[in-house]
């Protein structure tokens, strides 16, 4: 940052993501351009951008469609996913009876699951929040119960010969201790969660980007198409960062070496 | 020397069901009221379960294990605990760190929000006398090993203890850091005039800070041997290198050795 307010010289690690994304576009834009690639096959930036600007009603309408459906289910995935992950933490035993239960669950590909949650609920916006929900449970799950199992056993013993009960032992180590691993598994959580509303759009919906682009496609719209993809990138890029920054703020002392060195 | 404050008599001790490790067996030992105990032995001796017996922690299937005159048959919230590792919450500043075990210490619990000045007053002076002043506002990773464990002594002793119990405190530590914090346990137990039971495995460390020395066996672990040092206190680092020092710790390092031999 002392590099810039000097004025010397151009900090090039800052600019780095910038430029490469710059960069790819350019690549993009040049192959398209050079190997003459029709429009159906693969359209350049510029196009691509042209047809966001084109259907903006549209992009803007089923963009929101998404995103609401996304952090809804990534709500309950979070409300969920703590619940249980301090219930599985909490004890070996329901640890034991649970933890292949949840394996198994979570190795079932979620988009096989949608028919089932469109017989239940209909087309429509329920299945792409219950499929957003269900993909991004399981990191919150592993990594809540990872933080409650991985207590130092002198800890324990410090807080039990002093007469403290579980509850103690949870509410004063095991929680705070666990904050590092769930505001970690958020980034990974909502990153899912785009993955598995826009499945359920794809499969069953009216609306949201997924939908739009399944429209698009079967009328050889590939320009939108490319359109919801650039979308949905910002989107996670968005939400990503938006869960970055709520670590960092939340769990700052995890990162100690950052810290001690300010 | 008055009554003893920790009483083990005979106690078997097994973990993992009737076929499992016998880990201590016909241990008998007691522990004067105000006394510096050490407990020394060959590693996998029993050490660490001698300390959870103690604590309450673990309740031993034959033999009576007996604190202040009451036996021990669930943890008793009057002993401090020091390890090896410091196992400061890194969440909490230093200060806040000391204070936990007011927050869990049912006599202390209820008067800690309307008093908590006065407890926060104590835990400084306690961060004075182990010469860490003004540095409970600091994090725990913003402090040495040697801090962080002077630290971790001051949360042993916030509750006022009466036992307090060290679990090789200073294993991890350099021999310079080490010495230092020997002088503090040593001015600590001279102030406060609480029961100490040390266990290490390191004999210069034992016979300079303890009144009695008892050294166990190979599993599983009884106390072969009870050694009184016989040193005047105030003790001085200097008393590391005399000659009687020195035959002490030869003498038990030979009681070791045969406890070795014979597992």
């Amino acid at each position: 940052m002392s590099n810039q307010a000097d004025g010397k010289s151009f900090d090039w690690v800052r600019a780095a993501p910038w430029l490469y994304t710059a960069g790819l576009f350019v690549l993009w834009e040049a192959a398209a351009r050079l190997f003459g690639l029709p429009q159906y096959i693969l359209p350049a930036p510029t196009v691509v951008a042209g047809a966001i600007v084109d259907y903006w009603p549209a992009i803007w309408k089923n963009s929101l469609q998404t995103l609401y459906t996304t952090t809804v289910g990534f709500a309950l995935a979070v409300i969920g996913g703590l619940a249980l992950g301090i219930l599985v933490g909490w004890s070996r035993f329901i640890y034991a009876g649970l933890y292949p239960l949840m394996v198994g669950f979570n190795a079932i590909p979620k988009v096989a699951v949608v028919p089932i949650l469109v017989i239940w609920f209909g087309i429509g916006t329920i299945p792409a929040i219950l499929t957003a929900f269900l993909i991004a449970f399981f990191p919150i799950v592993v990594n809540v119960a990872t933080g409650l199992a991985t207590i130092e056993p002198e800890m324990e013993d410090v807080l039990r010969a002093l007469g403290a009960r579980k509850m103690d032992i949870m509410l004063k180590v095991g929680i705070p201790r666990s904050m590092p691993y769930f505001f970690g598994s958020l980034k990974v959580a909502i990153t899912l969660a785009f993955v598995g509303s826009v499945i359920a759009e794809t499969v069953a919906a009216n609306s949201g980007l997924g939908h739009m682009m399944l429209a698009a496609q079967s009328q050889f719209n590939v320009p939108l198409v490319f359109a919801g993809l650039v979308m949905l990138a910002v989107e996670g890029i968005l939400m990503y960062a938006v869960m970055a920054w709520i670590e960092m703020r939340m769990t700052g002392w995890a990162h100690r070496s950052a810290l001690a060195n300010t | 020397m008055s009554s003893p404050l920790v009483t083990i008599s005979d106690v078997q001790m097994r973990y993992g069901g009737a076929e499992g490790t016998l880990a201590v067996e016909n241990l008998t030992l007691a522990v004067d009221k105000g006394e510096f105990a050490a407990v020394v032995g060959p590693s996998g001796c029993g050490k660490s379960t001698l300390m959870r017996l103690v604590t309450g922690l673990h309740i031993p299937q034959q033999g009576v294990v007996e604190v202040a005159g009451n036996r021990v048959t669930k943890p008793v919230s009057m002993v401090g605990m020091a390890f090896q590792n410091p196992t400061m919450l890194p969440w909490r500043t230093t200060l806040d760190n000391i204070l936990l075990p007011l927050e869990v210490v049912d006599k202390h619990r209820r008067r800690l929000r309307a008093n908590r000045a006065d407890y926060v007053a104590k835990a400084e002076k306690l961060l004075e006398t182990v010469g860490l002043k003004g540095f409970g506002e600091k994090y725990p990773w913003q402090l040495s090993g040697g801090m962080q464990q002077r630290a971790s002594l001051c949360r042993a002793l916030i509750h006022e203890p009466e036992l307090l119990m060290l679990d090789e405190p200073f294993g991890a530590l350099d021999s310079f850091t080490r010495e230092e914090l020997w002088c503090v346990i040593r001015d600590l137990h001279a102030a406060q005039g609480v029961t100490i039971v040390l266990v290490t495995h390191d004999l210069r460390e034992a016979v300079f800070l303890a009144d009695r020395i008892f050294v166990m066996s190979a599993r599983p672990g009884r106390i072969v041997r009870e050694q009184v040092v016989p040193f005047s206190r105030p003790r001085d680092l200097e008393l590391l290198y005399q000659a009687d020092f020195n035959d002490i710790v030869h003498e038990l390092r030979g009681n070791i050795a045969d406890a070795r031999k014979a597992a």
